[in-house]
């Protein structure tokens, strides 16, 4: 395989490993803690570092998962004094970790290959260096940890599929039945933690939290439902890894930060266009409704002085705007719309109701 | 002493030293007085996402003017921040998105595509490029006079919005909905306020970078709330919280090499936290653990009268004996032995040998008045006989209409 397709065959897999959790830590309004996680394993990574002195070893993954999870359980103990809020719980803890292992890394590893930089940005062209062979398949070394991790997250959401959607939308229910939330709770957070350790020398540990956040929070703009969440932000995901490939490519820049820019435009397209939640579909909507408000509103009122002496004076176009203050277009706006669904005729100036246009201020006036 | 006294004297004769540690000090400052504003109103983590969006803003007010004077990249900052802060509320006003997603999303798209910027511009091989790469993880021992004045200025800038607005902001931190009624524009005065925590951010990326920026808006903010319940007090002390946490940051890290100056300002604002969070009177941990304690003791000392009364009663003599056995029965759940040791050092209890406990004359009169209390206030009245309670016989009509 070239090295360039290996690059985007291992930034997909990463792309993807991310999104699974993702799409949890967004229904379970815990985003952010995915930012904290992903800075915190710094310190686990420094100590496995010091321990084993390289950073290939699996004890690096177990210690920096290790301090994810402790993150996890020092926020929840914070918000437990019931002292400081949530937000602000998770924004005192994971500096306290990051700088731990900053400065544990900058003060015993000075020139050993371990630096801050590398854990925070990643990089991904190095990929196809690093290489393992397993099965006779000579494959990046990113390709198997990533894939594995992958494979865990995807038995994971498989295994506990349903607890996990129960837990995530109606808690108390789970409870009853009998589902730990607690236990469910940490196995979602050992699955990010783990994901993030994986994740960490490709794309850099800040970046992680837009592969994990943006694709499942684009995909939650299309659909309702989990199952079809979880393939869009699988989707999603590994078109922004292979998007983002191309557009590094192409500007000779850090294609991490590319992969988290393509999730940023894809989640600004379907913020705009999504065809229920979008914001043009949203203003469409609105602009529907307006109208169709003031389509009623006029059928309306000329039903009530449809019979009456003045109905000559009140049912014109100039006293729309004089009695319902409407602005002179919008008032003709209306009248077209109206007429244009046969609603309303004019007659020298005059607007009368057809009988369709009774009918309907009749059933407005019912509701 | 000696040699303090000499470590102290660099902080006026070097140039280095006193430098980074003014710096640390006008970030501490700030982002302890502005942050306040965001820890009240639970948007801590708007901070974090604030300083990584900050980043692209830098790279592209470098690569518009080719400047790498601190005003011109503060600028940039201030805008790509505002604009993610912007984004944010856009996005959580019109879709179900929560906020902490639309946090997360802006934080890391904005640096992924600063960091696009950042390599794009390295690569173009303009030798001018070099150092913007402190904004990411900060340098204070980079730092020199410029930056100071340009933070000194932007920081002082925002403190003056801040006195200028006092009243608003302390109405819009605790009850919004009321400062909307009285006719105030909330919507603008929410902008200003965010835009006073991207200042605040944009005074420190140099100093401590993206990643840790979002502990000095949180930390100070958060240790100084645990000490007062008034917002000048707290908007003081986060700001003194933050100066200290900066000055002795910056002094502990020049003590020794491979000390980084942002990770150590961060500790020293978290060991405030941690501090405050023990020992603050009246919401620090320990004392209540303490008043805790005491309550626990109380109930039981009360507990283990009353079950001796009330067995001695039925006796006909207050003071009458009974097995330990029986008061344990009475009362299950309570460490009787250790209480009446506490009970018979104040001379409400007497042990008789043998396991055999009674109270004293003192202890009777005791025991009777905390019934007697516990019967005013309907504790154990009210459950079984509700209506026997206001119609109690201690209660004089004539008293109650006088």
């Amino acid at each position: 395989m070239s090295p360039q397709l290996e690059i985007q065959l291992v930034a997909s897999i990463v792309a993807a490993a991310c999104a699974l959790p993702g799409v949890f830590l967004i229904l379970r309004r815990m985003a952010m803690m995915s930012d904290a996680i992903s800075h915190s394993i710094l310190l686990g990574i420094a100590v496995g570092f010091f321990l084993v002195g390289h950073t290939g070893h699996p004890l690096l993954i177990a210690l920096a998962a290790a301090s994810g999870i402790l993150t996890v359980s020092l926020v929840e103990m914070l918000i437990n004094t019931r002292r400081v809020r949530e937000d602000a719980a998770i924004g005192l803890v994971f500096p306290v970790l990051f700088s731990i292992g900053v400065i544990l890394i900058s003060r015993f590893a000075g020139d050993v290959h371990l630096d801050v930089d590398a854990v925070l940005l990643g990089e991904l062209a190095f990929a196809p260096f690093n290489r393992m062979t397993v099965l006779g398949l000579h494959l990046p070394q990113g390709v198997w940890v990533m894939g594995s991790i992958l494979f865990v997250n995807l038995l994971f959401i498989a295994l506990f599929y349903k607890e996990l959607k129960l837990a995530t939308f109606d808690p108390a229910l789970a409870a009853a039945l009998g589902f730990s939330p607690v236990l469910l709770h940490y196995g979602l957070m050992s699955v990010v933690s783990i994901t993030a350790v994986g994740a960490f020398d490709h794309v850099g540990s800040i970046l992680v939290v837009a592969l994990m956040i943006a694709p499942p929070a684009s995909a939650y703009l299309l659909t309702h439902s989990l199952p079809r969440m979880l393939g869009l932000s699988l989707l999603f995901g590994v078109a922004a890894a292979i998007g983002g490939y191309w557009l590094a490519r192409f500007l000779d820049a850090n294609i991490a930060g590319a992969m988290a820019s393509m999730t940023g435009v894809f989640f600004l397209l379907t913020l705009l266009l999504a065809p229920e939640q979008g914001l043009l579909a949203r203003s469409r909507q609105r602009r529907r409704r307006r109208r169709r408000f003031a389509v009623e509103m006029l059928l309306v009122h000329l039903s009530r002085h449809e019979n009456e002496p003045e109905a000559g004076t009140e049912n014109s176009l100039a006293h729309l705007v004089e009695e319902l203050k409407w602005q002179p277009n919008f008032a003709q706006a209306a009248v077209y719309n109206a007429q244009a669904e046969a609603f309303v005729q004019r007659q020298n100036g005059l607007l009368l109701l057809t009988e369709q246009g009774r009918q309907t201020a009749q059933r407005v006036l019912a509701r | 002493m000696d040699s303090l006294f000499d470590f102290l004297l660099l902080i006026f004769t070097d140039y280095t030293l006193r430098t980074v540690t003014l710096g640390a000090m006008i970030l501490g400052l700030v982002s302890g007085l502005l942050g306040s504003f965001a820890v009240l109103r639970k948007q801590s983590l708007l901070g974090d996402a604030m300083s990584h969006a900050a980043l692209p803003g830098v790279v592209i007010a470098f690569i518009l003017t080719g400047s790498k004077a601190p005003l011109v990249l503060m600028l940039g900052a201030l805008a790509a921040g505002w604009l993610g802060a912007l984004l944010v509320q856009l996005v959580v006003d019109q879709t179900r998105i929560p906020q902490d997603s639309v946090l997360g999303i802006v934080l890391a798209v904005f640096f992924g595509v600063g960091l696009v910027l950042l390599t794009w511009v390295q690569r173009q091989g303009s030798a001018n490029q070099s150092g913007l790469d402190t904004f990411l993880f900060g340098r204070a021992a980079a730092l020199v006079m410029r930056d100071v004045w340009a933070m000194a200025g932007v920081g002082g800038a925002g403190l003056l919005l801040v006195g200028l607005f006092w009243k608003e902001f302390k109405l819009l931190s605790f009850d919004p909905d009321f400062a909307a009624t009285l006719g105030f524009p909330v919507g603008l005065l929410n902008v200003l306020l965010t835009t006073l925590i991207v200042v605040a951010v944009v005074v420190g990326l140099q100093t401590v970078g993206v990643v840790l920026m979002s502990a000095m808006i949180v930390a100070p903010a958060a240790g100084a709330r645990q000490w007062t319940d008034r917002l000048d007090r707290m908007v003081l002390l986060a700001a003194l919280f933050g100066a200290l946490a900066g000055m002795s940051g910056a002094l502990i890290s020049s003590l020794s090499r491979g000390l980084p100056t942002g990770p150590m300002v961060v500790l020293c604002a978290s060991l405030l936290v941690g501090i405050s969070l023990l020992f603050a009177p009246n919401r620090g941990l320990v004392g209540a653990w303490l008043r805790q304690q005491r309550n626990h003791r109380q109930l039981r000392r009360s507990a283990v009268l009353e079950a001796l009364y009330g067995l001695a009663l039925s006796h006909g003599d207050a003071t009458h004996a009974h097995q330990l056995g029986a008061v344990r029965a009475a009362i299950p759940g309570v460490d009787v032995r250790r209480t009446l040791a506490a009970l018979e050092s104040d001379g409400l209890a007497r042990g008789h040998g043998g396991d055999l406990w009674g109270l004293t004359p003192a202890g009777a009169e005791e025991a009777q008045r905390e019934l007697h209390r516990f019967e005013r206030h309907g504790l154990d009245e009210l459950p079984t006989r509700p209506s026997s309670y206001p119609f109690s016989a201690e209660i004089d009509p004539a008293e109650v209409v006088k």
